[in-house]
C-alpha cells in the first residue's frame, strides 16, 4: 500500500505560515460550582436528580433535557464512588489538548446511583484486564485540583 | 413543508487531502462552477447563496462574507450554518425550509472544507464540554472507538466486520472519481493499518479532506420547467441529544437517541413500513467503519444487535438487496463542511441515474441520507424520483 497521506512535492504553490493563540474562561455556573467545590474540599462526586423524571444526570446540570424541569443546587446529591465499567479504548495518539500523553486507558464508568456515564481516565489496570461490566473506584489526586483531574482516574474496585 | 422542493442541480470538487493549487475561493469556485453548470443555470437564475462551512478548521473566520466573490453570493441574500458534521445536509434542509416557504425560488447550497490550512484537530477539542471532558483524551477517534468495544461485547461482533466495512467503502471509492481514498484494500490491511484506539486502527477512519460541494434546490415550477430529472426532497428530520462525554452512548440501551429518534419521525411523517424495501439506495454518515453498523440498526434496516450480518452477508453492497454508500462514503472522503451534503449529491445522483460507475444497478425511486455531528446529533433527508408515487 502506497502512503496515502504523504504530502505532496509540488512546491510551485505558494503557502503564507499563520499562528493565532486563543485563551479562554469558562465560569463553572452554580450547579458546576457546587461539583468542583465538593470534589475537591470533600472528595465527593454530585449528580442532579430530576424528580420528574426520575433520572439522575452526570455531570449535575441546571436543566433536565428530557422534560426541561428547571434543577437546582437542592436536586443535587452524592453519586458513586464506585461504579461499572460501560466502555474503554486505548488512544495510541496524544491529542492536542494537554492530557497525559498517550498511550493512555479511557473509558466510562457509570457510577452507582447515576443513569448516565462519566467520560475518564483508567489506572492500576493493564489493557489487557480490562472488561466491560467491571467495578471500577476513583483514585482522588493528593493536591485536589478544581477540576475533572481531581478524580486522576478509576481503578479496578477492591470491594 | 408549504411547498415542493427540487434539487435541480449540482456538482463537486475532487477530494484530496492536499489541494495547494487553489485557495479557499476558487476551491468553493469548482463546485460552484460545476453545479449551475449540472443546472444549466448562470448566478444571475440564483435567488439566495447558503453556506456551509465549519469556520476556523481553515483558520478563518466568517467564510459567507469573504468567500462571497468566489460563492456568487455578492450581492444576494444568504447566511452561514456551521453545525459540525452535519454541516451540508444542514444547509440544504435551511435551503429546502427557505424555498417551501415562498421566500426564495431558487437557492444555491454550498459546503466545504480545505483543512489542510488549518488545525482541525485542535479546533475540535473545543467542542468538548470544557469542564467535563477537554482535559480528557479522545476526541472523536475515541468516541468511536468505545462504540466499537462496546458494540463487539454486546452482541458479538468481531473486528472482521468493521473491517468488511472499511473494505467496502474504498473498494466502493475506487468506482468514484471524486473520492479522496480510492484504495485495492483487503481485509489484511485494514488489520496492518496503525491501531489508533482499540479497536479502531487507521483504516477504520475517515480521513482528512479538502473539498466542496454545491447543489441548486428550487420549487416546483422552476424544476418542472427548466430541470429534466429532478429529485425531489421528500421530508427532512433533525435531532440532537447531549455531548457523548455527558451522555455515552450504550449501543445496548434502549432509550430515545437522536439517531433512532430520528429516523422514527422521519419514517412516520413518509408512511415507512420497512425502510430496507422502501428505500432503493443509502447514503449514511459513517465517520468511522463501527458507526456505519450502528446505523444499520438505527436505521431499522435489520433488528438490533444484527447490524455486522448485513454486512457479512454482502447485503449493502452496491449490488446488494440493501446498497449502502455506493460512493465510498465519508470513509473514503470526508471534508467536513461538504460530507453530509455529498450523501445528498451521490443520492440525487443515483436517483437520476447519473452516478456512473457506482450506479446501483437498480431502478432507484428512492434514497435515505443521514449525517452525524459532534455531539450526537443528526439530520436526515429522504428523496425521491417522482413526486406522484406515494
Ligand atoms: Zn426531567
Amino acid at each position: 500500500m502506497t502512503d496515502i497521506f504523504a504530502p505532496s512535492e509540488n512546491r510551485d504553490y505558494f503557502e503564507v505560515d499563520q499562528h493565532i493563540t486563543a485563551s479562554s474562561r469558562y465560569y463553572a455556573g452554580r450547579v458546576g460550582s457546587r461539583f468542583f467545590i465538593a470534589l475537591r474540599d470533600e472528595q465527593k462526586i454530585l449528580g442532579s436528580h430530576c424528580p420528574k423524571c426520575n433520572l439522575t444526570y452526570w455531570p449535575p446540570r441546571n436543566t433536565c433535557g428530557r422534560c426541561f424541569s428547571q434543577l437546582s443546587e437542592s436536586d443535587l446529591l452524592e453519586i458513586g464512588p464506585l461504579g461499572t465499567l460501560e466502555t474503554f479504548t486505548r488512544p495510541n495518539y496524544t491529542p492536542p489538548q494537554p492530557v497525559p500523553a498517550a498511550p493512555v486507558l479511557y473509558g466510562i464508568i457509570k457510577l452507582d446511583g447515576a443513569d448516565t456515564g462519566m467520560a475518564h481516565l483508567l489506572g492500576e489496570v493493564d489493557f489487557e484486564n480490562l472488561k466491560i461490566g467491571m467495578r471500577m473506584q476513583p483514585v482522588f489526586a493528593e493536591a485536589p485540583a478544581a477540576n475533572i483531574l481531581a478524580i486522576r482516574y478509576f481503578k479496578p474496585a477492591e470491594e | 413543508m408549504k411547498r415542493k422542493v427540487a434539487i435541480i442541480g449540482g456538482g463537486q470538487t475532487v477530494h484530496a487531502s492536499r489541494r495547494h493549487d487553489v485557495n479557499q475561493g476558487e476551491m468553493v469556485n469548482e463546485a460552484v462552477r460545476a453545479a449551475l453548470a449540472d443546472g444549466r443555470m448562470t448566478m444571475d437564475d440564483i435567488d439566495a447563496v447558503l453556506l456551509g462551512n465549519m469556520e476556523f478548521f481553515e483558520g478563518c473566520h466568517l467564510t459567507d462574507c469573504w468567500l462571497a466573490d468566489a460563492t456568487g453570493a455578492y450581492g444576494k441574500p444568504g447566511l452561514k450554518i456551521t453545525t459540525g458534521g452535519t454541516v451540508g445536509a444542514t444547509t440544504i434542509v435551511a435551503g429546502a425550509h427557505h424555498i417551501a416557504s415562498g421566500l426564495f425560488d431558487r437557492v444555491l447550497c454550498i459546503g466545504f472544507e480545505k483543512q489542510e490550512e488549518g488545525d482541525s484537530s485542535a479546533i475540535l477539542s473545543g467542542v468538548a464540554h470544557p469542564l467535563y471532558g477537554r482535559s480528557l483524551a479522545g476526541a472523536a477517534v475515541g468516541y468511536f472507538a468505545m462504540m466499537g468495544a462496546s458494540y463487539m461485547q454486546a452482541f458479538g461482533a468481531r473486528e472482521e466486520h468493521s473491517a468488511m466495512v472499511a473494505v467496502k467503502a474504498r473498494q466502493n471509492a475506487r468506482k468514484n472519481p471524486y473520492a479522496h481514498l480510492k484504495l485495492d484494500i483487503t481485509i489484511q490491511d485494514v488489520f496492518d493499518s496503525k491501531m489508533l484506539a482499540y479497536p479502531i486502527r487507521l483504516l477504520d477512519m475517515c480521513p482528512t479532506s479538502n473539498g466542496a460541494c454545491a447543489m441548486i434546490l428550487a420549487d416546483e415550477k422552476t424544476a418542472r420547467e427548466r430541470c429534466e430529472k429532478p429529485v425531489w426532497i421528500r421530508a427532512t428530520e433533525t435531532a440532537h441529544n447531549e455531548q457523548f462525554e455527558l451522555n455515552w452512548r450504550d449501543v445496548t440501551n434502549t432509550r430515545p437517541i437522536f439517531s433512532r429518534v430520528c429516523a422514527e419521525k422521519l419514517y412516520k411523517k413518509l408512511g415507512v413500513e420497512n425502510p430496507a424495501t422502501f428505500f432503493d439506495v443509502f447514503e449514511v454518515y459513517e465517520p468511522a467503519t463501527w458507526a456505519e453498523l450502528v446505523w444499520y440498526e438505527d436505521l431499522g434496516l435489520c433488528k438490533r444487535g444484527e447490524g455486522f450480518h448485513l454486512i457479512e452477508e454482502g447485503q449493502t453492497e452496491i449490488n446488494g438487496p440493501i446498497p449502502v454508500n455506493p460512493s465510498g462514503g465519508v470513509l473514503s472522503t470526508n471534508c467536513i463542511g461538504a460530507s453530509a451534503m455529498l450523501r445528498i449529491w451521490e443520492a440525487a445522483l443515483q436517483i437520476r441515474n447519473d452516478a456512473g460507475e457506482h450506479q446501483v444497478p437498480k431502478d432507484i425511486n428512492w434514497a435515505l441520507t443521514t449525517a452525524y455531528g459532534g455531539t450526537n446529533w443528526t439530520v436526515m433527508t429522504a428523496l425521491s424520483k417522482k413526486w406522484e408515487d406515494s
